[in-house]
């Protein structure tokens, strides 16, 4: 929070467009240091000078023009020196704040703060970036706001909740590395056999491999390298607490991030045990918040909707942090019945479902094996679905639609009969979940 | 209708190049539309919709036989659409919207009054009961 701006404007960190070059910064130093070595002769080395100082001089004006303030219950930034641009964000909106240290970010000891909004029309605040030191008060002073701002507008709990210290925070687990790299192994067997083949191949007879591989194959085999390196970058070391407001979570490798999960803010859990980690007894937690699908270009590693909460856990450990997230858990689960194996043979023995007043949990999965819970309170809509073959067999399913787009909850295959009850059912649960005022 | 579409312009075509093939393929078109009539005439009859008091239900499909349920204090915002051929008849197709991309409720070939009507009569009642995420 630089000085010099009036009325409380702020502006970001002065080496925010270095960190935000990412690779083109990498790129300028390597061509600079290249000017260097390359001798003495300063006119042979203009157009790269040029390029450089062109792009030096566009975000140092980049930065110049960007600001940003706190105005009452909303975050005003900004931004943009022909096209300019203010935007407004209401923090009583704010579903979470991440703060993300990407590799350059560490170097230079600045951090962004996310501010994933809700609401289809939202979309994601960025302070990027903002030093190193800043970023916890700065966040904290963000979330007592965004607590303030909500209670304002439902006027339903004291203000003195505001005045209670954020942080103390119990750690639940941490993310073993040696584990992690297994997991991220035995989930992607297939990419990891062919990767091995290349490699193989490639030592074996050089020669061949290369002309079987040239162009797409070489690609490919890059983008599915990365895909591993980023997935194992993402979640190395990722740390799992429970603080006042929500479970914590931290971690990574070179890019560092960290974020909130608040327990309202959860529209649905999903447990998920890839085939090859069942006979170890391992399975990965991810949750769904409400926040709109990340834009192109806000880093790859957010795009995904889900929110994994853990890569990989024993079964006992998964079922406890389950336990705290969904606190009323249908226990009894229902099987579909027998004809159900002509149809889905595969899915047939994975299939099941269950509820309660406040959750709905579904089962499914060929070969691996997903368990969904949604909250009912967040249910959006119920669809009855019946297929040609379905009718046949006289089964039916009923979908629950939420707002996350990872998870998918389908009572699949059900008796026709039972189907029925069960969209009229839950159609009364889920009516009686959001009349009832919420529990937090 | 693009059956009907297909065969006029295959006729046309006919009758301009004076080919047989595409009259040919003008009687098949025609056959075509003659055969599916009956199944046009079974889809459009299982579209349907229900307003209850705090939900509205949308039915479509023979094959797969879909049912919506779409709480008013869920619908984000409603959109009442007519393409070039829905005006010509004087209809409108009303589309609700929640937070979930899932949903998938449609009301194809309302009359324009009623398309209009019930979009008023959902954003009151999805005002009224509106609920947060």
């Amino acid at each position: 929070m630089s000085t010099g701006a009036p009325e409380g404007w702020h502006r970001l960190h002065p080496l925010s467009p270095v960190v935000r070059g990412g690779r083109l910064t990498y790129g300028i130093f390597i061509l600079l240091f290249l000017v260097a070595l390359g001798g003495d002769k300063l006119s042979n080395a203009v157009p790269q000078l040029a390029v450089t100082i062109v792009l030096v001089l566009g975000g140092l004006v980049s930065w110049l023009v960007t600001r940003w303030r706190i105005e009452d219950d909303d975050l005003r930034i900004e931004t943009g020196l022909l096209r300019r641009q203010s935007l407004r964000f209401p923090l009583g909106q704010v579903q979470a704040i991440d703060v993300v240290r990407p590799g350059l970010g560490r170097v230079f000891r600045v951090a962004e703060l996310r501010l994933r909004m809700a609401g289809a029309s939202g979309g994601t605040a960025r302070l990027a970036y903002v030093a190193e030191h800043e970023v916890e008060p700065l966040r904290d002073q963000l979330l007592a706001l965004a607590r303030g701002a909500r209670h304002h507008e439902t006027a339903q709990q004291p203000a003195a909740e505001l005045e209670r210290p954020v942080a103390e925070e119990h750690l639940l687990t941490t993310v073993r590395t040696g584990q992690l790299a297994v997991s991220i192994v035995l989930e992607n067997w297939w990419l990891v056999l062919i990767l091995v083949g290349i490699v193989a191949g490639f030592a074996v007879s050089p020669h061949t491999a290369a002309r079987a591989l040239r162009g797409v194959g070489f690609v490919w085999a890059i983008s599915m390298a990365t895909f591993i390196w980023r997935r194992f970058n993402q979640q190395y070391r990722l740390t799992v607490a429970e603080g006042p407001d929500g479970l914590h979570l931290r971690g990574g490798l070179v890019a560092l991030t960290a974020e909130v999960i608040r327990p309202g803010r959860v529209q649905a859990v999903r447990l998920v045990e890839p085939f090859l980690w069942r006979p170890l007894g391992w399975c990965r937690v991810e949750v769904d918040v409400a926040g709109r699908q990340h834009r192109k270009g806000e880093g790859e590693a957010q795009r995904g909707q889900l929110r994994t909460l853990v890569p990989v856990a024993s079964r006992p450990l998964a079922v406890e942090l389950i336990d705290r997230l969904v606190p009323d858990r249908p226990r009894e689960l229902l099987p579909p019945p027998r004809r159900v194996f002509w149809k889905s043979p595969l899915r047939y023995r994975t299939l099941s479902w269950g509820r309660t007043e406040t959750w709905v949990v579904t089962t499914s999965g060929r070969l691996r094996r997903v368990v969904s819970w949604v909250p009912l309170e967040k249910v959006q809509s119920l669809r009855h679905v019946q297929g040609p073959l379905q009718r046949r067999l006289r089964l039916a399913s009923v979908h629950v639609d939420t707002a996350g787009r990872g998870v998918h909850a389908t009572l699949r295959d059900r008796d026709a009969a039972e189907a029925g009850r069960a969209l009229a059912e839950l159609t009364d649960l889920a009516r009686a979940a959001r009349r009832r005022p919420a529990l937090s | 209708m693009p059956v009907v579409l297909a065969a006029v312009g295959f006729a046309v075509a006919g009758a301009v190049s004076g080919s047989t093939v595409a009259y040919g393929l003008a009687a098949a078109a025609l056959v075509l539309g003659a055969i599916s009539w009956p199944i046009v005439g079974r889809r459009f009859g299982s579209w349907g919709y229900a307003e209850r008091e705090d939900d509205l239900l949308v039915r479509r499909g023979v094959m797969f036989a879909r049912l919506s349920v779409v709480p008013y204090g869920r619908m984000q915002f409603i959109d009442v659409t007519a393409g070039p051929l829905e005006r010509s008849f004087g209809l409108a197709t009303v589309r609700l919207h929640t937070a979930a991309a899932a949903t998938d409720a449609r009301i194809p070939g309302l009359e324009r009054e009623e398309a209009a009507r019930l979009r008023d009569s959902l954003a009151e009642l999805g005002e009224a009961q509106a609920a947060g995420l």
